[in-house]
């Protein structure tokens, strides 16, 4: 530190600019060098993740053929592998978390960013971050302990008695407690900080002019949020929502312990169901046999694919989201 | 206190790559790092409280330290076969094929400890302890046998009343061992169950919910009124779970207890030939005490030992856990082995040892 200081010290003046903007040759060359490699290490990282786990799919898929996409049969006993409820449990799962979350992260963050007073929004907006620094493994126990007998007992008799939705198959059937619905609500909470912290940021960042324009016009505080602010913030707010996206789709421990983990493909919310990422939590470590563990990477390598797609039709969502807001 | 088990492990894998190096002389080096791991392993769940109470009883009285990973019976099969550890541990006998494709050679079975899966249920309303049988517990699981008044349960339950509810399964969604235990024992008594799910450390089971783990499993049947699982015994009596008589082979309602599964153990090692290969099933044993779902756990190594120095240590402490560690698996709800297997088995060991003994010493 000291001895890049001291030319600048000496030579003050225009020289001294002169060699801070050419510096030196080498020094700059390595620099650069090393910045792109760091660059090119995260893609070839990837590369390097995603070969290995499709090598070791391999077998798995041309045993199975596009069959270990669409079987629901998974018996390591008879060497029989289909992913179908796993995937289709991923995705219902991560959707649902979304419908449940989405609406109310954004509420949060509305009333943190336009409606709470100065005192309350620092306290409130860190408690909401602080549910992402939660390990997964207590949102599991705390699924197991508290929210799957609340379920029970008291919101599936709810929905299904009360409200008179058990005649719909999305709500029939024994309530058991461990279901989709318990696997979307506890993945709804894990990732609504997510989505709240980037909508908040994006709302703060919402030009102080645009709201004072919309006011000039006569609109009222909410018209004015409603018609000035959310627009301008909707492409960074769907930014957002796909965050959390991701974070369902791979979670874990936390749906393991609350999804019931029974392979079967149920239309109610109240039956249990199965994700990709639990099913390979709960067998890789006692899959011995070859084309088990290779079912399983091709479950793992099917999550990748999945994650992949989901995120770029994000992107793209993202983007004509923007383009369209762009004045 | 971070980076002394860090350096522990680094140096294990170190030691456990190069090993066939250092087979020559390496009582020069194991002095010298004498903070390091000597032996490693790794294996089964279920005995790790155990394991790695011997391991460091063990290392108190000779020094010896062994390092012990329990990442799962499959994953210490796979680290067997591949030569990454010294030694094995399994919860389930290793099949033909994979005996087959270890690199090492032969694989020994050493049964260590036993152990035994406890039916545990969730229903108030019966007083006694609910009397089971095989076929009966099969259908159950099976999804054949729906109600708790069902009349084959009520038939073997006189006198109780029985609730008139759903009975709700639930059952382990991880791979396991315990899981084993119980499927080996369906197939055993039921041949609907031999013919459908069958037996493995996971099957593709006809219903019921899935919990991970042993807590998983007792944490839904506690919770539910009208459940039934299955549990490792010791956890059910940790947890003071309700948990069900069986009727074994010869007829009698059991419930399971550190006599019933050792009583198991010594009506199968009586009837052994001289030269087992210890890879039993003692499901539904005979004996008039026997408790069904028992089983034994082992320590697998190779027959032909690549490094005498390690050879000998190892068979030096699986000699002095089958003659000393008995009281020590009591205290933690295990099953010790019948005193004659135990004896036999350490017989077998001796004659192992030769060409590995001078090493060590």
């Amino acid at each position: 530190m000291t001895e890049l200081a001291a030319p600048a010290r000496t030579a003050a003046g225009a020289p001294a600019l002169g060699t801070g903007i050419e510096g030196s040759p080498v020094g700059d060359r390595i620099y650069r060098v090393s910045i792109a490699a760091f660059a090119m290490a995260v893609p070839l990282l990837l590369a390097a993740i995603a070969i290995a786990v499709f090598a070791a799919a391999w077998p798995a898929f041309r045993t199975f053929g596009p069959g270990f996409l669409t079987s629901s049969r998974w018996d390591a006993v008879e060497g029989a592998f289909g992913a179908a409820p796993a995937i289709y449990g991923t995705l219902v799962s991560s959707f649902l978390a979304l419908l449940l979350a989405t609406p109310l992260a954004i509420g949060v963050a509305i009333f943190l960013s336009e409606f709470a007073p100065g005192w309350l929004r620092q306290p409130v907006a860190f408690l909401v971050d602080l549910l992402a620094a939660i390990p997964s493994v207590v949102y599991g126990l705390w699924g197991i302990f508290v929210l799957v007998p609340l379920l029970r007992t008291h919101v599936m008799p709810f929905l299904a008695n009360t409200l008179g939705l058990g005649r719909t198959p999305l709500f029939s059937g024994p309530a058991y407690g461990p279901s989709m619905l318990a696997a979307g609500v506890v993945l709804a909470i894990m990732v609504l900080p997510y989505i709240s912290a980037v909508a908040r940021e994006v709302l703060l960042a919402v030009p102080r002019s645009q709201r004072e324009a919309a006011l000039a016009l006569g609109a009222t505080h909410w018209e004015m949020i409603w018609g000035a602010v959310l627009p301008y913030a909707r492409s960074g707010i769907v930014g957002g929502v796909i965050l959390g996206l991701g974070r369902a789709l791979g979670e874990t421990m936390a749906v393991t312990m609350v999804i019931g983990n029974r392979h079967e493909i149920a239309a109610s919310l109240f039956a249990p169901g199965y994700t990709m990422a639990s099913l390979i939590a709960n067998e890789f470590s006692e899959a011995t046999g070859d084309l088990h563990l290779s079912a399983l990477m091709a479950v793992g390598a099917t999550l990748f694919a999945i994650t992949l797609v989901v995120n770029a039709i994000a992107r793209w969502l993202v983007w004509s989201v923007s383009r369209e807001g762009a004045p | 206190m971070i980076v002394a088990p860090l350096a522990a492990l680094v140096l294990a894998a170190c030691g456990g790559g190069g090993d066939a190096k250092a087979a020559g002389g390496d009582g020069g080096a194991a002095t010298s790092r004498s903070s390091s791991v000597d032996l490693t392993g790794a294996g089964a769940t279920f005995p790790q409280p155990i394991y790695n109470k011997w391991f460091s009883d063990y290392a108190a009285k000779t020094g010896v330290r062994i390092n012990y990973q329990s990442i799962g019976s499959g994953g210490g099969i796979r680290q067997l076969s591949e030569q990454t550890v010294d030694f094995g541990a399994s919860d389930s006998p290793m099949k033909d094929d994979e005996m087959a494709k270890a690199r090492g050679g032969p694989v020994l079975h050493v049964p260590t400890v036993l152990g035994a899966v406890a039916i545990t249920y969730n229903a108030p309303e019966i007083q006694k302890p609910l009397r089971l049988t095989g076929d009966v517990l099969a259908d159950v699981f099976l999804g054949k046998v729906t109600r708790w008044n069902d009349a084959r349960i009520a038939a073997l339950n006189p006198g109780v009343a029985l609730p008139a509810k759903d009975i709700l399964v639930v059952r382990r969604s991880d791979g396991s061992g315990t899981t084993y235990i119980f499927t080996d024992y369906l197939a055993a008594v039921s041949p609907a169950w031999a013919g459908g799910p069958g037996k493995g450390k996971e099957v593709q089971w006809p219903v019921g919910l899935g919990g991970k783990g042993n807590e998983g499993v007792a944490g839904q049947v506690k919770q539910t009124p009208g459940t039934i699982g299955y549990v490792e015994l010791a956890y059910a009596r940790q947890n003071r779970l309700s948990v069900a008589e069986l009727r074994n082979a010869a007829g009698n309602f059991v419930s399971p207890s550190v006599e019933t599964v050792a009583a198991a153990a010594a009506g199968v090692a009586e009837k052994l030939p001289p030269e087992s290969d210890y890879r039993l099933s003692i499901v539904n044993a005979p004996g008039p005490n026997a408790y069904p779902i028992s089983s034994f756990t082992w320590i697998l190594l190779y027959r032909n030992q690549a490094d005498p120095v390690k050879a000998g240590k190892l068979v030096d402490f699986l000699r002095w856990a089958l003659r000393d560690g008995d009281s020590t698996a009591v205290a933690l709800d295990y099953v010790p082995l019948p005193e004659a297997l135990a004896s036999r088995l350490d017989q077998r060991l001796a004659q192992l040892a030769p060409a590995s003994a001078q090493g060590a010493k």
